[in-house]
């Protein structure tokens, strides 16, 4: 009974990956440095990547895998321009937050 | 054993997402990122997706996390920072709102939808004796180069679009730098 009960099932893959993602969403939204920020962006596609590949699982579809794939790819550039656009902003700069970019402010 | 290799997962991939979110200095933020990257890539792997585990250990663990820990040597931002004060008023009380209310919604969703989930692949092969050891990758191989080999020719246009994008963005002008010096 107790041995039926502690198989994980996909429901838990799913709940882990809500939850990692809603820690994701907590540090873009809190953290200051961009470095970082990015970071937790990274968290929320990692936490995306995992419910698509239970979702394969469950719903025996290797689409969901391919899909995976793709994502990882996407990020992989999505990192290389982002932090490239970091270096060229903070280059010239001695401050690291987020909040001191406030050139186009009114 | 299953649920033996899920909880030492999940506990790498919370614990590394907590310290991403709470360590000040940015190295161990990135340091952090690594754990929850194992973690996941361990999942992967109770899951039979034996391909993308080690691409994530490559492609993330490895060569992402290398390119933030290379910027954050090359912007010098090694810094700690303050986190004990709080520049907009409120902002962290509604960001956990925001997060809680974000992870509710998408558990209320997993358990309730969970009976609307129907078997509508055709299988996933699973590497055993019968059909070799790389059964996954080769599966996966046939579904990126027959369904979806456009999109992957697209991925590499967007590769080198990238790469020369961050070239351009990272490059010093010197001419113009000298016009203007002048």
């Amino acid at each position: 009974m107790i041995a039926a009960l502690l198989v994980p099932t996909a429901t838990w893959y799913l709940v882990l990956s809500a939850i990692l993602f809603g820690i994701g969403t907590f540090g873009v939204l809190v953290r200051r440095n961009p470095l970082v920020m990015f970071m937790c962006i990274e968290l929320m596609l990692n936490a995306v990547n995992l419910s698509f590949v239970t979702l394969a699982r469950e719903l025996n579809d290797i689409n969901g895998q391919t899909i995976v794939f793709f994502v990882m790819v996407v990020a992989a550039a999505e990192v290389v321009v982002g932090l490239g656009i970091i270096v060229a902003i903070m280059r010239n700069r001695s401050s690291v937050t987020a909040d001191d970019l406030i050139e186009l402010n009114g | 054993m299953e649920f033996f290799v899920f909880g030492c997962a999940a506990l790498m991939i919370l614990v590394g997402a907590v310290g991403v979110i709470t360590r000040s200095h940015p190295v161990h933020a990135a340091l952090s990122l690594v754990l929850t990257l194992f973690g996941v890539a361990v999942l992967f792997v109770a899951q039979e997706a034996h391909f993308l585990a080690a691409v994530q250990v490559i492609v993330y663990a490895g060569a992402i996390v290398v390119l933030f820990l290379f910027v954050i040597m090359l912007l010098g931002v090694d810094r700690v920072e303050n986190l004990r004060t709080e520049p907009l008023t409120a902002q962290r009380p509604l960001a956990i709102i925001v997060s809680l209310g974000l992870i509710g919604i998408l558990v209320a969703a997993f358990t309730t939808g969970s009976g609307a989930l129907h078997e509508r692949g055709e299988g996933i092969n699973i590497p055993d004796l019968s059909t070799g050891t790389d059964a996954n990758t080769t599966q996966l191989a046939e579904s990126i180069f027959s369904d979806y080999v456009v999109a992957f020719e697209v991925t590499s246009v967007l590769l080198v679009v990238a790469v020369v994008g961050t070239v351009l963005l990272s490059r010093r002008i010197k001419s113009v730098a000298a016009e203007t010096s002048k």
